[in-house]
């Protein structure tokens, strides 16, 4: 608001589009802070757990303990489709404008999978696929930083 | 976004036991160590809506186009509302009865805004009030502005002041702000009914 009204129907009611906007502002805490930095850095990280897998993205407690995780390590920027549904009717505020693939995807060196946007047509997502992030060219520490895999050609 | 060390707020001492998180070990990612970490993040939660505003509001919405105030009657206490919703809040019944108001009103009691916050454009400090439509019977948000704000003070007379009609819409934002008339103010007892 205030956008120029406009009537629609039924006895000549207004209507307007109207944005309720919550600007939020988080703290991160050191594991995702790191994770995010990373992210800016153009890379990715993940946090080894109590058996010493590799989790990515990380997180700060053990899945199964409950333990504290403080082992930051490397993870790669490509990695493997393990499972994929089809998006054809794509909304706003997804990561891409045109119909796309969302996969859990095991970045190499990680143990557990991350889901995010694949732009890849159709015919060409299979599971077990070989992918590569495509990171944004301006970063700023943000989970939109990453803004998609593609398939390694 | 990134946030520089010296924005941060001074650290908070949290008690033994008490949930914290640990220092992490990022000795395996010294290219990371090495740069300055990300602290907090911009978080936008965004609601879209497509409004309607009903039938009475948009008559309102209508004339305020015309540079019109109008309110709707109660017809069992005569009450005028402004704006008006359709319906009495008192007596629950339709109002039926459209009421053209005056373009001046009265400050029935106000604030002074001394703290900014996000998403305000105004320059502190302002005045928000809540203002009497001459011809209604319940006070409107409004910004009172062409004075000091110290100046300010219930029963203070005002006229509105609207955008250039070119840029007349049917939005409640053609009212710029409020602006001392020059009238002599209304005796407080005259508002007792309105606070």
């Amino acid at each position: 608001m205030p956008e120029e009204a406009t009537t629609s129907g039924e006895e000549d009611v207004l209507r307007a589009p109207l944005v309720l906007e919550y600007p939020f502002k988080r703290t991160t805490g050191p594991v995702i802070g790191a994770f995010l930095t990373a992210l800016r850095e153009g890379r990715f990280i993940g946090i080894e757990d109590d058996q010493g897998k590799v989790l990515c993205p990380p997180v700060e407690y053990d899945p199964a303990s409950g333990a504290s995780l403080t082992k930051l390590v490397p993870v790669g920027s490509e990695g493997e489709v393990l499972f994929w549904s089809w998006n054809q009717s794509v909304r706003d505020g997804q990561p891409l404008d045109h119909p796309f693939a969302w996969a859990m995807v095991k970045l190499d060196g990680a143990d557990t999978p991350m889901m995010h946007a694949v732009d890849a047509p159709h015919d060409a997502m299979v599971t077990g696929l070989r992918v590569r992030a495509k990171f944004a060219e301006e970063r700023i520490g943000s989970m939109d930083d990453l803004l998609c895999f593609e398939p390694v050609s | 976004m990134t946030d520089t060390a010296s924005s941060e707020p001074a650290p908070i001492e949290i008690p033994e036991g008490v949930w914290s998180q640990p220092e992490v070990d990022m000795s395996a990612i010294e290219e990371i160590a090495s740069v300055e970490s990300v602290r907090s993040v911009r978080a936008f939660a965004s609601l879209t809506y497509d409004y309607t505003p009903g039938l009475a509001t948009t008559r309102f919405l209508r004339a305020i186009k015309e540079k019109r105030l109008v309110g709707e009657r109660c017809s069992e206490t005569g009450k005028v509302y402004i704006p008006p919703r359709g319906v009495s809040p008192v007596s629950g019944m339709p109002t039926t009865e459209q009421v053209d108001l005056g373009l001046d009103g009265t400050v029935v009691s106000f604030c002074v805004v001394n703290l900014d916050f996000t998403g305000n454009a105004q320059e502190i400090p302002y005045v928000s009030a809540l203002i009497l439509v001459d011809g209604s019977d319940i006070p409107i948000y409004g910004l009172v502005r062409e004075i000091p704000y110290n100046e300010v003070q219930p029963g203070l007379r005002l006229k509105s002041v609207w955008v250039e009609d070119s840029e007349m819409t049917t939005s409640f934002e053609n009212i710029k702000w409020w602006a001392p008339n020059g009238e002599p103010d209304v005796p407080a007892s005259e508002l007792a009914d309105y606070v």
